[in-house]
């Protein structure tokens, strides 16, 4: 597991380089929540949704370790004629919907959930949402309607890395007590540390009863790096060659 | 048409295939399809970007959804969440607006629906349907049925007059012959219109042929320049602005091209109503002639 997150990271750290794309912050912070879920969790009859659509380089480096995607798709990121776009795209093997615009993906997991609970299906959903995510409407409309019809089959995992666009999540808009709102919301809630693999395992493997379940995963934005961690010029700037050399030795030391 | 409409979608249910959601409306309209079927019925409750996502979702397990509400609710209030999941997905949602043009005339500009098919149109999988009495309406039920994709189904919230249902043939960009005449001038109609349009051949458009298009979009702006080529001169007729409407997208397809047909569009007046009455009220002051 830890050479599929160390392949993962040191793949983001290269493409995000080489495409001079931005967002390397948020799809350091979801490594491991993606490695999780992809490795041990996840089965084919089970549904995944990447809401914050422009960690959409996160998911796509986690499909080619699965072997979903090929070597070359994955290398034509940031290039013309690619199909990989800097937001997820279900136009790429093993993505389940497209994402981008923030608020999306819950009502579109919540409607696969509740098709699948009607129908006594036994699929799950998963979908990871952004912090940023939690400012929109959509998500506690989706929350309420989730939550009246114990949506049990549902797991929404918040990768609260703490920084959203512009500025620390607490700056922006404050939206704690978090938990406490989430419980008032009808959910069974988990806090847990993001970045810790078993953590997350455990959180994920939680039965529900009839609840849908919120997982608060705590991250670092740009987590692994040391002078991209908690620092919001990663949510657009990318690695120069000097800097993508010195992540990546970081990256080789820590997994030695 | 909300009942016809019901009681079609009620016979098209066989498979159970079909989803009805609603925005907390359709009062004393919806609950046949709902007793039939109670666990393919659901209330979003007011959340329309909630209940459009939703529908995509279950769209997207090779379902199929209408989504039902009035006027702005289900277009404009979620117009993100059509575009990025349900047209650029290319599921199988039909969104339903009831109260078409001024339907809903005395509840005011907020329920009015005049800015519909501009921001309907805009969609490239999308398909129009605007039924302009039962026979197309459930012929358009049929058609959506056995060729589910992303529609809008824009309905009058009159009933029509209750006839012997038949079936027509409808295709996206067919033109309907509803009164013989001059065979190269002719109204041509889309939606809740053709009783005005049938005044208009009365008084100022004597011996005019009287037609209509129910079905229409993006998609079948090519094929129709072969229909309008046959005519000299085409009369829109419809219940919602010029700008985005009907009329303009019909002129809009023969732009680049060598038609000489002269189109002229009679529409809604292109303003916000301020003032209250009834449809026909509004109809009168500010609507085609």
């Amino acid at each position: 597991m830890n050479k599929i997150i160390k392949n993962i990271r040191i793949n983001i750290l290269k493409l995000t380089h080489k495409a001079k794309s931005s967002h390397i912050g948020s799809c350091l912070s979801v490594v491991e929540i993606l490695a999780v879920l992809y490795n041990k969790v996840l089965k084919k009859k089970d549904r995944f949704i990447l809401s914050k659509g422009h960690a959409a380089l996160a998911l796509y480096c986690t499909l080619f370790e699965k072997k979903l995607i090929s070597s070359k798709i994955l290398n034509s990121f940031g290039s013309n004629k690619t199909i990989l776009m800097s937001h997820v795209s279900h136009k790429v093997n093993g993505v389940e919907f497209s994402t981008g615009s923030l608020g999306h993906g819950l009502p579109v997991a919540v409607g696969k959930a509740l098709k699948f609970k009607i129908n006594n299906e036994n699929n799950k959903v998963f979908i990871v949402i952004s912090d940023g995510e939690i400012n929109e409407g959509t998500t506690w409309e989706s929350l309420l309607f989730a939550s009246h019809h114990k949506l049990n089959n549902l797991t929404i995992i918040i990768d609260f890395n703490k920084i959203q666009s512009m500025d620390f999540v607490n700056k922006v808009i404050n939206i704690e007590p978090l938990k406490e709102k989430l419980i008032s919301f009808g959910c069974n809630v988990y806090q847990i540390n993001g970045h810790d693999l078993s953590a997350i395992h455990k959180a994920l493997l939680k039965k529900n009863n009839k609840k849908p379940k919120v997982i608060i995963a705590n991250t670092i934005k740009g987590k692994g790096i040391s002078f991209m961690e908690n620092n919001n010029l990663w949510h657009y700037k990318n690695p120069n060659l000097q800097e993508l050399n010195n992540a990546l030795n970081e990256i080789k030391k820590k997994y030695a | 048409m909300r009942k016809l409409f019901i009681k079609q979608l009620i016979k098209l249910n066989k498979s159970k295939k079909i989803y009805l959601i609603i925005n907390d409306l359709g009062f004393n309209v919806i609950e046949p399809f709902k007793n039939k079927f109670p666990n393919r019925t659901f209330n979003a409750g007011v959340s329309e970007q909630n209940m459009m996502g939703m529908a995509a979702g279950i769209a997207s397990e090779k379902c199929k959804v209408f989504v039902y509400s009035i006027a702005n609710f289900s277009t404009f209030r979620c117009a993100e969440q059509i575009r990025n999941d349900i047209d650029y997905h290319n599921l199988p949602v039909t969104i339903v607006s009831v109260g078409s043009g001024v339907g809903y005339g005395n509840l005011g500009y907020t329920h009015h629906a005049l800015q519909d098919y501009a921001l309907m149109r805009s969609f490239p999988n999308m398909l129009i349907l605007s039924p302009g009495n039962n026979n197309e309406l459930i012929s358009l039920l049929n058609y959506i049925n056995k060729k589910p994709q992303p529609s809008y189904l824009r309905l009058d919230k009159d009933e029509h007059e209750k006839t012997q249902l038949k079936t027509i043939n409808i295709t996206p960009g067919k033109i309907i012959k509803l009164i013989d005449g001059n065979k190269r001038k002719i109204i041509l109609t889309t939606g809740s219109v053709q009783s005005i349009a049938k005044k208009m051949i009365k008084n100022n458009y004597k011996n005019y042929s009287l037609y209509s298009m129910p079905m229409w979009g993006m998609k079948s702006k090519i094929k129709v320049t072969k229909i309008i080529k046959n005519f000299s001169e085409i009369i829109t007729v419809e219940d919602h602005f010029y700008d985005g409407g009907f009329g303009s997208w019909l002129q809009e397809s023969i732009n680049d091209t060598k038609i000489k047909t002269i189109i002229k569009s009679k529409y809604i007046k292109n303003t916000v109503i301020n003032e209250v009455g009834s449809k026909e009220y509004l109809l009168k002051k500010y609507g085609p002639k």
